[in-house]
């Protein structure tokens, strides 16, 4: 039995991630600056189209003098997307806005230091973040996590980097989000996001549905949208184009 | 060294303090020596149900804010010598109690006492985290119905993450007591089945309390139901909850239930 859950087209509520270069600011202002500057001076170019984010942990200053900082960097093309670690009082509308849970990748590769002072771009390394295609990102072997208790009302079971199996019941006010598959022996009778990272080939399965919502890949359905027959069911749930598409486990 | 059992719920109004009365009387009938101390730091109820409200000079945060000696907020039961009370201060908030001091006073009740019955107040927030933080033992007090399964549910996730036990990778030993449990309304089919609430909850069955007027009646006298009418099914029901708290196995009747009607008379009978 395979049924369309709803016709109604569902909202996309899609994550992704990107990989930002992360500027760190040190005082005096105008030492650092000069520093930058040298920098790209070696690579023109260098911090041009490339997500930047401020990290400003340890800047003393104020919402003003951060101000006059990034109105310096866009000065020389160096755009703000957004702040790490900044104080509430340090934010304002007209500021990059503040970033959180930021994760360490590999470092940038600096613009190699030529004699000329000139480099062109081609002579340069790959940068170390730039990994494979990312098409083939969830082929390779996925990491996975197994939890082997129930999930209680009001936990939340965040994993972004594959499958999440559990052994046991989703209470309802629990919530599972995976970047690959969930799996739950027992009721689902929380939340199960699946795919969350972009996957669209996740699934959900389930040996008795009770969910309060269910998501993958950003499409979502609620309870009340759902089958009335899938119900206390074991169930298998994916997605088929934009549509999310339920069957019975027999 | 003492046992600490938290009684907690999440939810209010299912029967904490009741049953922290109840047990606590039934578990000093024994000649255990008993105190239940009362968490519920601004809308205390405990003297109460124990009678004792007419007697209490010192509470838990004189205690702890080191205005009276433990021995000076104790107060001990008129009908059972081996049952002592602490209350809580009516006039403070929550806010007053803390985390070392309530460490101090559990770590001295834990020294003189077989069983510290700390009574949980409803929530999530200080008071109820703080009852729990030093529990050995956690009763789940649950009534039959959706809101209630749910909020223990909530209980049960913090009792295994924000207790001492749980930061030292120790478990939680969890029972779940359901509490206001009306046979005929289970009858017509208006409140969760027994076993869909041990479904969903997953933890042991201390027992089952039924909803009774003797529930009532022992509280408007003052009177922990155990020891108001210890023939009454309620006060039956929390005898055998104590029992199995002490280890004892004995299989839990269903109120209303024609077998386990007959069970219990069996078990009375052979007790």
């Amino acid at each position: 039995m395979t049924d369309v859950v709803s016709e109604s087209k569902a909202i996309r509520l899609k994550g992704r991630s990107f990989l930002a270069l992360v500027l760190t600011p040190e005082l005096p202002f105008e030492d650092w600056l000069a520093r930058l500057d040298d920098l790209a001076a070696r690579s023109a170019g260098f911090f041009l189209r490339r997500p930047i984010v401020l990290d400003v942990q340890n800047l003393d200053v104020d919402r003003a003098q951060l101000r006059t900082m990034i109105d310096q960097l866009t000065a020389r093309n160096v755009r703000i997307m957004g702040l790490e670690n900044a104080r509430a009082s340090m934010l304002a509308p007209d500021l990059p806005p503040a970033l959180t849970d930021g994760r360490a990748a590999s470092d940038f590769e600096p613009p190699a230091q030529s004699a000329s002072g000139e480099t062109s771009q081609t002579s340069q390394p790959q940068p170390a973040y730039e990994r494979e295609p990312s098409h083939n990102h969830f082929a390779t072997a996925m990491p996975s996590l197994t939890v082997t208790e129930p999930v209680r009302s009001g936990q939340s079971l965040v994993f972004p980097d594959g499958d999440v199996t559990v052994v046991g019941s989703v209470a309802s006010g629990a919530e599972i989000i995976a970047g690959g598959s969930i799996h739950i022996y027992g009721a689902l009778r929380g939340r199960a996001l699946a795919g969350t990272m972009g996957n669209a080939s996740a699934r959900i399965f389930c040996r008795k549905l009770e969910a309060e919502l269910i998501a993958i890949d950003g499409f979502y359905k609620t309870a009340e949208d759902m089958e009335s027959e899938l119900r206390g069911q074991a169930v298998q749930i994916w997605l088929e184009g934009e549509a999310i598409v339920a069957e019975t486990l027999s | 060294m003492g046992k600490v059992i938290v009684v907690t719920s999440g939810k209010g109004g299912v029967g904490k303090t009741t049953s922290s009365a109840a047990l606590g009387a039934a578990l000093a009938q024994n000649g255990d020596k008993v105190v239940v101390v009362d968490f519920d730091v601004g809308l205390r109820n405990l003297d109460l149900v124990m009678g004792a409200e007419r007697r209490v000079v010192y509470d838990l945060v004189n205690v702890i804010q080191g205005e009276a000696k433990l021995a000076q907020a104790l107060i001990r039961d008129k009908r059972l010598e081996t049952l002592y009370l602490l209350p809580a201060s009516q006039t403070r908030d929550k806010d007053n109690l803390t985390p070392e001091g309530v460490e101090k006073v559990i770590t001295a009740l834990r020294k003189a006492f077989d069983w510290v019955i700390c009574d949980s107040p409803a929530g999530i927030e200080r008071g109820a985290t703080l009852a729990m933080r030093h529990a050995d033992v956690a009763i789940v007090v649950t009534n039959p119905e959706v809101s209630s399964v749910r909020d223990s549910d909530r209980i049960i996730g913090l009792l295994d993450s924000k207790t001492l036990k749980a930061e030292q990778g120790e478990r939680m030993e969890k029972h779940l007591l359901l509490t206001r449990f009306d046979p005929a309304r289970a009858e017509r089919g208006d409140m969760l089945k027994v076993e869909d609430v041990l479904e969903i909850l997953s933890i042991p069955l201390l027992g089952i309390i039924p909803e009774s007027m003797d529930v009532l009646r022992a509280s408007n006298v003052g009177a922990p139901v155990t020891l108001a009418d210890n023939k009454s099914a309620p006060a039956v029901a929390y005898f055998d909850a104590a029992r199995r708290l002490k280890g004892e196995t004995i299989p839990v009747t269903v109120p209303g239930d024609k077998r386990g009607f007959f069970g219990k008379i069996f078990g009375r009978k052979a007790a």
